[in-house]
């Protein structure tokens, strides 16, 4: 694991140096949750600890301006990977590290990096003003010098996510899902941040106002130089965002890669069996072959390789050894049998 | 889904709401059937009116929404104004409900297998050991492995997949003709739903059951659904097969929101998008409620409502986007 992973960060040394579009590293980083019952229960009834391993030894890098997606299904730890990048959990091994970056105004430093929520109807106070919600990171960091030109970059920033000025005088509650989406996106835009995490940023929207918000976003990367970490379980959404990604399965990457190159030569079987099992709207009453099983407990995954109670290809040496990312026509993949 | 009589048919059903500011219209003239073993896909964004049309269909609207006009009828007989226990026997027995969150809809402190006895014996004259027995083989009939174990189980101890196939069981319990399953994969991973449509769609072929399956996602209908009806601000814009739907949409909110849809064979620069949002009850526009957002909106359309014609395939467009191939 560890020589693999370390070939995923390493390009040539040299590169990582100066001017490197490299915005993000994250080396063998892992979280695991101590879930056993307390000490004094565990000790009455002699029951070990129990860990949770919800994101193991993961490593890849994010160039900047680009989208690095994360896919998998519930409980496959992206959301946990997420909240590692941002800073609101710790990883409990390896490292993430932020590189330096020159910006437009010429200043250098560590990228600014922000988070969209998947729920816009709990990530916004409703006692607050749009305008008092978008302006707080601005006072805050004071990014302004005065409350009049605080409004004015309030006003700016809605109008670049397609609201009206007049709309920061209005409470969340006025807003519909979608628009309430725009003004997470203003406020996260608000403190000039390089980098947005967007944790399922429109599985609560329905498709006509997703297609909307991901318009904006594809919009707003172009123009502002940003660079997304993008967390989605819809493959068709991720396919439109994405230049990398990587297809989570219980805390660990099975296959990463080129965006493209995934989706057209999937190699994992897991992979292949998720771009089966999407409905496709395109093949109207196809008749499909189910994933069978479930996505095993974290607390105690299967042993060998973790995907091979559900896995059709599966051989014996599965069931005993973990595979490791390993490269394969420059993509990354977890499979002894890819 | 040939000549044979709907089993059930909804006729210009009205839904409103009676609030401060007098009554709000939320369903509005709503007509389509389902016929014997036919699974009807019924799909809208939030607030279209979707759901609102199974639940009536259950009777279980709730105050302040009533039904208002029209009528619906169960294998020809009336059911919209059967009185409050006609309807709760006709439940369960004859019309059964899978609902989104398979959690909710169980009991907590109730193993699987007495929730399941219950509705059996409440339905049908067998014995309680009769009735286990059947639960048994329903369980094992929606694919849950070690079924006589797990029978005595709550649903605490199922993960999401496997209680909602213990949701679909307890539809099943009394053989109904019609289910209504209202977003019954939203919840489940991608894995999992395509588990849960394929068992729907085997249910329906092998015991001839009808499903009105309502659910905001195109690709579920589109792979599990023999005919679609799309809603749009408590009416219906567009019926028909569901692949002529797809692929042939003739309704332009229909075309919007199917190329809406990102699609995993291709990476597009651009979205297409609907620009706008559905209008709010108390704001629904004159003519056709569609007007505002409409690439092809003409005056005509402001002023008059398009009606749904009858037929195979219909479109309530003054200006459908294409014109049937025959007559």
């Amino acid at each position: 694991m560890r020589d693999a992973a370390a070939s995923v960060l390493l390009d040539p040394p040299d590169a990582t140096r100066e001017e490197s579009d490299t915005i993000l590293t994250v080396s063998a980083a892992s979280c695991r949750f101590d879930v056993s019952a307390p000490a004094l229960t565990r000790l009455l009834s002699r029951q070990p600890r129990r860990i949770l391993r919800a994101v193991e030894e993961v490593s890849f890098t994010v160039k900047r301006g680009t989208t690095f997606s994360i896919v998998g299904e519930s409980g496959c730890g992206k959301s946990t990977l997420a909240r590692m990048v941002v800073g609101l959990q710790r990883p409990t091994d390896g490292a993430l590290h932020f590189h330096d970056i020159r910006r437009a105004d010429g200043t250098v430093g560590p990228p600014r990096v922000q988070m969209i929520f998947q729920d816009p109807y709990a990530s916004l106070n409703p006692r607050w003003r749009v305008g008092d919600i978008i302006a707080e990171p601005i006072r805050e960091l004071k990014l302004r010098p005065d409350a009049a030109s605080t409004q004015a970059r309030v006003g700016d920033l809605l109008e670049i996510v397609g609201l009206s000025r007049s709309d920061a005088q209005r409470y969340p509650h006025a807003f519909s899902g979608g628009q309430r989406q725009r003004i997470s996106i203003a406020r996260a835009l608000a403190t000039e941040a390089d980098f947005l995490v967007c944790d399922e940023p429109t599985s609560a929207l329905d498709v006509s106002v997703q297609a909307q918000v991901l318009n904006l976003m594809v919009r707003l990367q172009k123009e502002l130089g940003l660079t997304y970490l993008f967390i989605s379980h819809n493959l068709s959404v991720v396919r439109h965002m994405s230049d990398h990604l990587a297809i989570m399965y219980l805390g660990r990457f099975v296959e990463t890669g080129a965006a493209e190159e995934v989706f057209s030569r999937a190699r994992h079987p897991y992979t292949r069996l998720l771009l089966d099992t999407i409905p496709d709207v395109e093949k109207p009453n196809r008749n499909r072959q189910p994933m069978s099983g479930e996505v095993p407990s974290p607390i105690a995954p299967p042993p060998g390789c973790a995907f091979h109670p559900r896995c059709p290809i599966a051989i014996e040496h599965c069931r005993v050894e973990a595979p490791v990312l390993r490269p394969i026509d420059g993509e990354f993949v977890a499979c002894h049998l890819a | 889904m040939s000549g044979s009589a709907p089993l059930l048919s909804v006729k210009d059903l009205r839904i409103v709401f009676d609030g401060r500011h007098g009554p709000l219209t939320a369903l509005d003239g709503v007509s389509f059937a389902i016929a014997p073993g036919e699974i009807l896909g019924v799909v809208g964004e939030s607030g279209a009116g979707k759901s609102l049309t199974g639940t009536a269909v259950i009777g279980l609207l709730d105050p302040p929404g009533r039904i208002s006009g029209g009528e619906i009828r169960l294998d020809g007989q009336r059911i919209d104004n059967l009185p409050q226990d006609a309807m709760r026997r006709l439940r369960g027995r004859r019309i059964g409900a899978i609902f989104q969150d398979p959690l909710t809809s169980l009991h907590p402190l109730l193993t699987v297998g007495e929730q399941i006895v219950e509705t059996i014996t409440t339905h049908l004259p067998l014995s309680r050991s009769q009735a286990r027995g059947r639960a048994l083989s329903l369980l094992r009939e929606v694919g849950i492995p070690a079924a006589e174990t797990r029978i005595d189980q709550y649903p605490h101890q199922f993960s999401g997949g496997m209680r909602q196939r213990v949701v679909i069981a307890l539809a099943l319990c009394a053989e109904p003709k019609l289910i209504i399953a209202d977003e019954p994969t939203t919840a489940l991973d991608v894995s999992i739903q395509a588990q849960i449509t394929t068992l729907l769609k085997r249910l329906c072929r092998e015991h001839g059951t009808a499903i009105m399956l309502v659910t905001h996602d195109m690709g579920v209908i589109a792979e599990t659904a023999d005919r679609v009806a799309v809603m749009y601000a408590g009416r219906i814009v567009e019926i028909g097969p569901v692949e002529e739907v797809t692929r042939r949409p003739r309704h332009p909110y229909t075309a919007g929101l199917m190329a809406s849809i990102p699609s995993v064979h291709a990476r597009h620069a651009q979205l297409n998008q609907i620009d706008g949002a559905m209008p709010r009850l108390n704001a629904i526009p004159a003519g056709c409620a569609f007007n505002p957002r409409c690439g092809r909106v003409q005056p005509f359309c402001r002023e008059h409502r398009p009606g749904l014609p009858s037929g195979l395939h219909g479109a309530a467009c003054h200006f459908p986007l294409m014109e049937p191939v025959h007559a």
